[in-house]
């Protein structure tokens, strides 16, 4: 009975919840392997599995690999390089002191406040004329989209990290330069190592949100092959919504192969890594 | 980095490093002693010149990529800019001082360039009627009116085409057909042709200084061939097709003793500086018109024009419900599995989590748009499951919809947080509440509640930034609609960010970016009000500036 009282609606609350998440999860499951392919034919458990679904999406109707490289390549460069340019940036304002470091601070908070896509107006204008100048950075390529993302970069990680490196025991840095490490060996050899699982899960965060990023991609993105996931598996609901709905479901599964592996290794870190900038201690 | 060793104690560096890569940072003017000096330089020699020469090489390869093009386009300014920067970072790495901003300006450049310079021009933006219609300068759109306005004339001189480049640049040939006379025509302008190969049926086959373009080639630029057009003294030579060209004459003419278009049947239309074209007595303008500020013309229209200042409203209230309600559902939906699973005999957490935490790994943009089929009026899950209901294309349930999504995509990450919260409430405190005799839902209430909110204003002020300008998810599911039947730039769920994404053109239909980013700028205003006031409440009990 007290079994009942203390654990039992525990469980039943747990399980509810559960089924809400999981319910969505297993209807992409049975979408991906219904043989018919179509929305119409979609049960919420399997009605029979077969892999043809899969197989279109290797059949050359739509660049599924190319946008599938595409971006993870983007998705990739983005969250290591915009994680060193931040985490560099972090240990500047943890470690140092300098002319001008608290109004640095307040400036990446209030940056912050603005996503970059706001701008996306003149962010289009601009690179109307990088285009035009440099048509490797310029629309339909994924270094244009890179380095834009990489401007976004400070302004989202820079606090979080900043708050992580605030943990580390400052004597230890100390006393890595009482033995004659410089700051740059101090940097990459000591304080990169100490913070690794807090950086691993800041940069699977940017990965994932990369891998999602849909509002840029699709100004910027508009030759088929170019495009990332998530602009073409977008046009491919476009042309054939109910036909293309089992097809769709089934590069979602496989688009879900890194995002969610990355997750499930990563998972003993998560908590850490996200409340990092916000909770002490 | 403020204890900086010196002396001869430190020459010899307990941790050299594995490869090799000596101390860059010690500053030899602090050395004693001409020999300890001279050991030390020796020392850094290594790393020292590695580096150096790397940011070298990387500043010279910036540069020859990057130069070129500004100059062709003579871009003095800009060219300006780029030797300022490189020189700096040059200065900056080649230089031992300055280590805080060695760090710095990596990240400070991609900000400068690609969100602070974007948020700047957004702001400029906002006060021009920059858009379709008004793209360029005043003279560019007299020249676009002016060419778009040829046409044949009853007697105006005809020639024989032939498809050139000269230096890249499209250049037209042309033959007289009375006396095979051989002419380059060029955006510039008309130009003698010497010793150039005529075939009989007026085709040239070869003049020096030009490449032949081949027909097959020249027919897949079509496009760039009918645009073109030569200016000449009454008017301009355009193509018609690919073989043939005639001298037409300019319907309108710019006449700058009036600053008007004149046409021959002495209509005009005058220049007007504050709206960006040329308007004639009637009111009625010229297609193609110029950018200029207009104020805050986009700024009034948007609070005072009717057929905008209603929806205006709608979209504003509608998009804090959103963010509001998103931001409260999820925090509750996670907040109430975290604390049924906080509890010592509750056993398979693991499993939970793993399963609890699935909604928030799998990539959102897909199950955002399976979200939306599975609302499908005729085929959808929730319509099997729910009975058939037009989902989102009624304003209520899509609302509701929405924001059902957005819980679902939402509460993982509470969750998460709001475990990661509890664990940290010390666990006399809730003890303690119990022996006073605090029934649980008032140790929740006044003791463990309070706690976790402290710990998680400022991840509940950002969760509340994204989803007020949670495009994606208005985007990928309803695209705004359901609209009303009179109103296509309006739909009853749109939010600031997807209504501004619309008036801006990049789907389809007319382009107004002045008035796109001036909504920009309200929804900037609106974000950073309720974030500074969020934190400045918060930071009365956490110092979270630091």
């Amino acid at each position: 009975m007290r079994y009942l009282k203390e654990v039992a609606w525990r469980h039943a609350v747990a399980v509810l919840v559960t089924a809400f998440a999981l319910f969505p999860i297993m209807y992409v499951v049975s979408a991906a392997l219904n043989p018919l392919g179509t929305l119409g034919s979609t049960e919420l458990l399997p009605t029979g599995a077969s892999l043809d679904n899969f197989a279109v999406l290797f059949n050359g109707q739509q660049p599924f690999v190319h946008w599938f490289l595409n971006s993870v390549i983007i998705a990739l460069f983005s969250a290591f390089a915009g994680l060193l340019i931040s985490v560099a940036a972090a240990y500047a304002f943890s470690r140092m002191r300098f002319a001008g470091r608290r109004v640095g601070l307040l400036s990446i908070l209030l940056i912050q406040m603005f996503p970059q896509f706001l701008a996306i107006v003149a962010i289009f204008i601009v690179f109307t004329e990088i285009t035009e100048l440099y048509p490797t950075f310029g629309f339909n390529q994924p270094w244009g989209l890179l380095v834009l993302y990489l401007g976004g970069a400070l302004g989202v990680n820079t606090y979080l990290m900043k708050g992580f490196l605030d943990t580390v025991p400052k004597e230890i840095d100390e006393s890595a330069t009482m033995d004659g490490a410089s700051h740059v060996q101090t940097f990459f050899r000591i304080i990169l190592p100490l913070v690794g699982p807090v950086l691993a899960v800041t940069a699977m965060l940017s990965f994932i949100g990369t891998i999602n990023e849909f509002l840029i991609a699709n100004v910027f993105l508009r030759d088929t092959e170019a495009k990332t996931l998530a602009v073409g598996m977008y046009g491919m609901l476009t042309d054939k919504r109910d036909a293309n709905f089992g097809p769709f479901a089934a590069a979602t599964l496989l688009t879900a192969i890194p995002t969610v592996s990355l997750f499930l290794w990563l998972q003993k870190y998560i908590v850490s890594g996200l409340t990092a900038g916000a909770v002490k201690g | 980095m403020t204890t900086q060793v010196a002396g001869a104690g430190s020459e010899r560096s307990p941790h050299p490093g594995p490869s090799g890569q000596a101390p860059e940072q010690r500053n030899p003017r602090r050395g004693q002693g001409g020999e300890a000096e001279k050991i030390r330089r020796r020392e850094v020699s290594t790393g020292f010149i590695v580096s150096r020469i790397a940011v070298l090489s990387i500043v010279a390869a910036l540069l020859i990529y990057a130069i070129p093009p500004l100059l062709q386009t003579e871009s003095w300014t800009a060219l300006g800019v780029l030797g300022a920067v490189t020189a700096a970072v040059a200065y900056l790495y080649l230089t031992p001082r300055h280590v805080p901003a060695k760090y710095l300006v990596p990240g400070t450049i991609f900000l400068v360039a690609f969100a602070i310079v974007p948020i700047v021009l957004t702001f400029v933006t906002a006060f021009t009627n920059f858009g379709d219609g008004h793209r360029g300068t005043k003279e560019e759109a007299i020249r676009a009116i002016e060419t778009s306005s040829v046409t044949q004339v009853p007697g105006s001189p005809e020639y024989y085409l032939t498809i050139a480049e000269r230096d890249g640049s499209l250049v037209f040939l042309l033959v007289d057909p009375a006396t095979k006379a051989v002419q380059a025509g060029t955006a510039d302008g008309l130009s003698p042709v010497d010793g150039a190969e005529v075939s009989l049926t007026g085709k040239v086959l070869s003049a020096s200084g030009f490449t032949i373009v081949p027909t097959a080639q020249a027919a897949e630029r079509d496009a760039e061939i009918g645009a073109f057009s030569v200016p000449t003294a009454g008017g301009a030579i355009k193509a018609t097709g690919l073989s043939r060209a005639f001298e037409g004459k300019a319907d309108k003419k710019y006449d700058a003793a009036c600053d008007c278009i004149v046409n021959p049947a002495g209509d005009r239309w005058y220049a007007n500086e504050t709206e960006g074209y040329f308007i004639d007595s009637a009111g009625a303008h010229l297609d193609q018109g110029w950018q200029v500020s207009v104020g805050f013309a986009n700024f009034k229209k948007a609070l005072t024009d009717p057929t905008v200042s209603g929806h205006f409203l709608n979209v504003l209230i509608w998009n804090f419900v959103f963010a509001i309600s998103s931001v409260a559902t999820t925090f509750a939906l996670g907040m109430i599995v975290a604390l049924a699973l906080h509890h010592p005999r509750v056993r398979g957490t693991k499993v939970y989590r793993v399963l609890l935490i699935l909604p928030y790994a799998m990539p959102s943009f897909a199950m955002l748009l399976i979200w939306r089929d599975m609302f499908n009026t005729d085929f959808g899950l929730i319509s099997k499951l729910f009975g058939v209901h037009d989902w989102l294309g009624t304003p209520t349930t899509a609302r509701l919809g929405l924001i059902v999504i957005n819980l679902w995509m939402g509460f993982p990450y509470m969750f998460l947080v709001i475990t990661g919260a509890l664990q940290a409430v010390p666990k006399e405190l809730t003890d303690a509440a119990r022996i006073d005799g605090a029934t649980p839902w008032a140790g929740f209430r006044r003791v463990t509640l309070p706690l976790v909110l402290v710990a998680l204003t400022p991840l509940l002020i950002s969760s509340f930034g994204f989803n007020f300008n949670n495009f994606n998810n208005i985007r990928l599911v309803t695209n705004g609609g359901p609209y009303a039947i009179d109103n296509a730039t309006v739909g009853s769920t749109d939010l600031l960010i997807s209504y501004t994404y619309r008036v801006a053109g990049f789907d389809s239909g007319v382009a107004d970016f002045g008035f796109a980013a001036a909504i920009s700028v309200f929804i900037f205003a609106i974000v950073a009000t309720v974030s500074t006031v969020a934190f400045w409440r918060s930071r009365r009990q956490e110092e979270v500036y630091s």
